[in-house]
């Protein structure tokens, strides 16, 4: 069996995420990171294989701008045995649609058997690329997923949605994206940090992967836009630095004064 | 302008996020239709949407639609879909599925998190909070756009009256999206606390380290006079049952007074404690967008900044 797992560069959660007024995409000057949802889905792919199903290989897919190769190195690290990036700048600006569509177009060369992803981007805050892909690849998906079991044939999903618990099954094939709670991901080791430089990362165009470039960049792109502006001012809150426990009697004092004691 | 507003409902219970969504969309002055799918259909509950909003319901009829996996009715939704200037769908993990498929499918825009929907310019423009709520961004779409709401972003009509004429459409799933099949369900739980009542809710994230450290939140709940209640992560990693979660696949509350102890603020739990009177933040990391809404933060571990709390209400008596 083989298992693909698509991730991201996105911002680092330390740096300041903004979106760029000159282009109204994403800021991406400061420090970047791998998806931290995406953690996930390489932990699941290499627990998988740890518990004794016969995966052959992972593989990360990732599209994005040069950079994205730390990313990349980092799921080396983490447990991918190689790495695809679809890199060109002539996908810059491209949407859910857009993306959904390159990174259908890699996977189908991949020949995974079962396709991983987080459930979200850390930066959009959408949980849609998982049902996206699986379309495009005329698949089964099974998103947001809390404890997956798979054997040869097929998988065993368990998600949460408005009514509790549900549990899906289906063939491989199959297209899954996980849920953070399913695993604490490990962190790598300096051996696997060293061993990912030797691992193979390959680098396409958008021609290499077979994108149709009518459906990507800015200029295919099916939303566009219109404006960004400032939230409404909300009244700064106050912040408390604790030291030792310090701030149980502040806040004390802050609950009783508003009468919430 | 067409807007079509796909309905979800659960064996027959309909989404009150759909149904706010719909009852949005009869707002903009457009020709709303709502969409159903389902196997057994009843054309006078489908028609009973009408009192929600829509003009007329488009029922969706087909064995393969009985589950309520989310390919199959991508499948039923496509052609109607090609049809519409904006197809609007209210938050929940099957709506979302749905919407994100039929993007692939019609190759069309997708805008997620939406919480204001309006018409302009020939088309539909849907708004969201992003990155982190720290800026409002107004898309439109070229073509068909796909609408995602936010959870909780639009009210259902609190008093529907009335129905709309039913249309069946043709369906015809395709095998593949057959191939996800149901296979079982557990139910949430029904505690014996119902955290949407309580005036003092004091929640249990992540930050808490492990289940080993609830009873801490519990004690500080017990001497706030509060209840407990939990982040969807830590529901789904067991620690405590699902009847606790706040959050988008979970409760949403509205106390005087929200207590969040090692809750990062990520936004599908943010949409179900919002509203909160004021809110509380227990977190070491600065970072934690949970700070950016807070009335209150304490920056400083959890494990230590709760049992010390506790400890100084009890003083306090």
């Amino acid at each position: 069996m083989n298992i693909a797992v698509c991730v991201k560069e996105v911002p680092s959660g330390t740096s300041h995420k903004r979106l760029d007024p000159a282009t109204n995409r994403l800021d991406r000057s400061g420090d970047s990171e791998l998806n931290p949802f995406d953690l996930h889905a390489l932990e699941e792919a290499v627990r998988i294989r740890e518990g004794g199903a016969d995966v052959a290989e992972i593989v990360a897919v990732c599209m994005g701008p040069p950079s994205a190769q730390r990313a990349l190195q980092k799921a080396l690290a983490l447990g991918a045995d190689r790495a695809v990036l679809v890199t060109d700048p002539a996908l810059a600006g491209s949407d859910i649609a857009g993306t959904a569509h390159v990174l259908a177009a890699v996977v189908a060369k991949q020949d995974a058997d079962l396709v991983l992803l987080g459930q979200q981007a850390a930066d959009a805050d959408c949980y849609v690329m998982a049902a996206a892909v699986a379309d495009h690849l005329e698949r089964p998906v099974v998103t947001q997923v809390a404890d997956l079991t798979v054997d040869g044939s097929g998988i065993r999903a368990k998600r949460q949605t408005e009514h509790g618990y549900d549990v899906v099954a289906a063939p491989l094939p199959a297209v899954v994206s996980v849920s953070d709670a399913i695993n604490t991901p490990r962190l790598p080791s300096i051996k696997a940090i060293m061993g990912a430089k030797k691992k193979p990362l390959e680098t396409l165009s958008a021609a290499d992967a077979g994108v149709d470039a009518g459906r990507v960049g800015a200029d295919g792109a099916q939303s566009v836009v219109r404006s960004i502006a400032p939230p409404a001012a909300k009244s700064a809150g106050v912040t408390i630095e604790d030291s030792g426990g310090d701030s149980a009697g502040k806040l004390v004092e802050i609950l009783a004064g508003k009468g919430l004691i | 302008m067409a807007l079509l507003v796909y309905v979800h409902h659960d064996d027959g219970e309909l989404s009150p996020q759909s149904l706010g969504v719909l009852a949005k969309a009869a707002t903009l002055g457009g020709d709303v239709t709502a969409f159903v799918a389902g196997s057994g259909v009843d054309d006078a509950w489908a028609g009973s949407l009408g009192g929600h909003g829509a003009a007329k319901v488009l029922v969706a009829d087909d064995p393969a639609l009985a589950g309520g996996l989310p390919q199959p009715i991508v499948d039923a939704l496509e052609s109607s879909a090609r049809e519409a200037e904006a197809v609007i769908f209210g938050a929940g993990v099957v709506s979302a599925d749905v919407a994100a498929g039929l993007a692939a499918r019609i190759g069309a825009g997708i805008a997620c998190e939406t919480t204001e929907i309006a018409l302009a310019d020939g088309g539909v423009v849907a708004t969201r909070p992003a990155l982190g709520d720290t800026v409002i961004v107004e898309s439109g779409f070229r073509g068909t756009g796909i609408v995602l709401a936010r959870a909780n972003a639009f009210a259902p009509n609190e008093a529907p009256s009335g129905t709309a004429p039913v249309e069946r459409v043709a369906v015809e799933v395709k095998p593949w999206s057959q191939a996800a099949r149901p296979a079982g369900r557990e139910e949430a739980e029904v505690a014996g606390v119902d955290i949407t009542e309580a005036d003092i809710l004091v929640a249990v994230g992540r930050g808490m380290g492990g289940p080993e450290n609830v009873p801490l939140v519990e004690e500080l709940a017990k001497a706030i006079g509060g209840e407990v209640a939990a982040t969807r992560a830590v529901v789904d990693a067991g620690w405590v049952p699902y009847s606790m979660q706040v959050g988008q696949t979970g409760k949403t509350v509205s106390p005087k007074l929200y207590i969040a102890c090692g809750v990062s603020g990520a936004i599908q739990h943010k949409v179900g404690m919002a509203n909160a009177g004021t809110i509380v933040a227990i977190n070491k990391d600065p970072n934690a967008p949970i700070h950016e809404f807070a009335d209150v933060s304490v920056i400083g571990d959890t494990l230590t900044v709760v049992p010390k709390l506790t400890e100084a209400l009890r003083a306090r008596g």
